[in-house]
């Protein structure tokens, strides 16, 4: 299988690469990792005019620990390089977990956070961790610079907040509160070992038990991973019981427009979206330190 | 496009186009078919070599990304007329029947090794996750990466 013929560009700063997708007024498609747009490409899916490829551009990945004490990642940091990092894994554990859960060992070498984000996969992993970690995305490329929160990020499958011409330039994760606990669970597809759900949940509470804060996304369920409201409020200042957590859980489909197909019908995907949350506020809540 | 990579130690120089696979362009331009395309939907493997000292599936990366890394093959991993510790393995321990997957697994398993040098079976399984073996051999594979951990650990095997 190849690609259709492109123009490939190799731009060594962002502004460059800002220039260069614009010039094709949305015939061109940015290439981070490549992980999606490549076979994308080869199934001729994508049309491409162009190829803006940000692999050479300095100082795209990294993390970075700031004063404040969250994270600042570059969108060409790998999955590899976040689930391997010692920061992360302290700062946002929960981020890290659901690198560690991207496709494989040759995925997560070359899959990129940004490319993950702008791709806007209904399943992809790295999509529940930043909408619980409530990370932010700094966008260039448009009249200016703007912030888009993770959870107005996924619009619908396989579309992202980006506006044509745009590019993330970082991702920015806040430091977590105190006495908090997480998890990222999932049952994946054993094939492409996208998620059929993936729960991530990010808890905090009072030593008495009392739940102050709570986070649930979902990912793989329906067309865009959302936020589990209705799952959160309810265990906004109840004690975290196993009672509460199963009754909170039981919300967690509340809302979604569930995805059927030949990996799992809609009602399965509703059970297992129950299921796991229950899972995954169950271990969250155990972890709280 | 001009390119320059260095496969298995070897600079090149070649013009490729922006859309030719490095699969292709180290298989056709390059004349090294140890590189195998299993499923060229990114899935199975085959075709995985080291790039940078990192496992890629060279079916869903182009050859203009490769410019200027170095690439090594299975062609590029024993030396001599003599095996690599993985292919030694391999070897020892039957982790082969019809062969086709082998060298993505040998190329993946190096990787992981040096990521990993003390790696239970759950790890191998985990790091091997990205290469199908159609003739489901597994356990021998998984044997294989043992015995290939142990003999880079400069254990007796």
């Amino acid at each position: 299988m190849i690609p259709a013929k492109f123009e490939y560009h190799a731009p060594s700063t962002l502004r460059q690469a800002v220039m260069t997708l614009r010039s094709y007024g949305g015939e061109a498609r940015v290439l981070a990792g490549g992980m999606s747009l490549v076979p994308m490409m080869k199934l001729r899916l994508a049309n491409l005019e162009a190829v803006v490829d940000l692999g050479r551009i300095e100082g795209l990945a990294g993390i970075d620990h700031t004063a404040g004490g969250g994270l600042v990642i570059g969108p060409m940091t790998t999955h590899y390089q976040i689930e391997s990092s010692d920061v992360v894994q302290r700062v946002a554990p929960v981020l890290a977990e659901a690198a560690s859960r991207v496709g494989d060992v040759q995925v997560r070498n070359r899959g990129t956070i940004g490319g993950s984000v702008a791709h806007a996969d209904p399943a992809a992993d790295l999509a529940a961790a930043v909408l619980v970690l409530e990370a932010t995305f700094s966008i260039v490329g448009g009249p200016r610079r703007r912030t888009v929160r993770a959870d107005k990020m996924f619009v619908d499958a396989y579309t992202s907040a980006l506006r044509e011409g745009e590019i993330i330039a970082d991702v920015r994760v806040p430091l977590p509160a105190p006495r908090s606990g997480w998890s990222y669970k999932k049952i994946a597809n054993n094939a492409s070992r996208f998620a059929v759900v993936g729960i991530a949940v990010l808890l905090s509470s009072e030593e008495n038990g009392i739940c102050t804060r709570a986070r649930v996304a979902i990912t793989g369920a329906g067309p865009v991973p959302v936020r589990a409201r209705a799952t959160e409020q309810f265990l906004i200042r109840k004690e975290l019981t196993p009672s509460n957590i199963a009754k909170a859980a039981a919300r967690a489909a509340a809302g979604i427009e569930f995805l059927g197909d030949h990996h799992a019908s809609p009602e399965y995907r509703e059970h297992l979206t129950e299921e796991i949350t229950k899972r995954a506020l169950t271990e969250a809540c155990r972890r709280i330190t | 496009m001009k390119i320059d990579v260095t496969i298995n130690g070897i600079s090149c120089s070649d013009d490729v186009e922006p859309r030719t696979l490095l699969v292709h362009y180290i298989r056709e331009d390059r004349a090294l078919t140890g590189t195998h395309i299993g499923c060229e939907t990114s899935q199975c493997g085959a075709c995985t070599v080291v790039v940078d000292g990192l496992a890629v599936k060279s079916c869903t990366m182009f050859a203009v990304q490769a410019d200027g890394t170095q690439v090594e093959t299975i062609e590029g991993v024993a030396t001599d007329e003599v095996l690599h510790p993985v292919q030694e393995a391999f070897w020892q321990e039957h982790g082969l029947q019809c062969g086709y997957c082998t060298p993505g697994m040998v190329m993946t398993l190096k990787q992981v090794l040096q990521r990993n040098p003390h790696p239970t079976e759950a790890d191998i399984r985990r790091g091997i996750a990205g290469n199908l073996c159609r003739c489901t051999g597994y356990q021998n594979i998984v044997a294989s990466a043992m015995r290939a951990a142990a003999t880079l650990r400069g254990e007796k095997g």
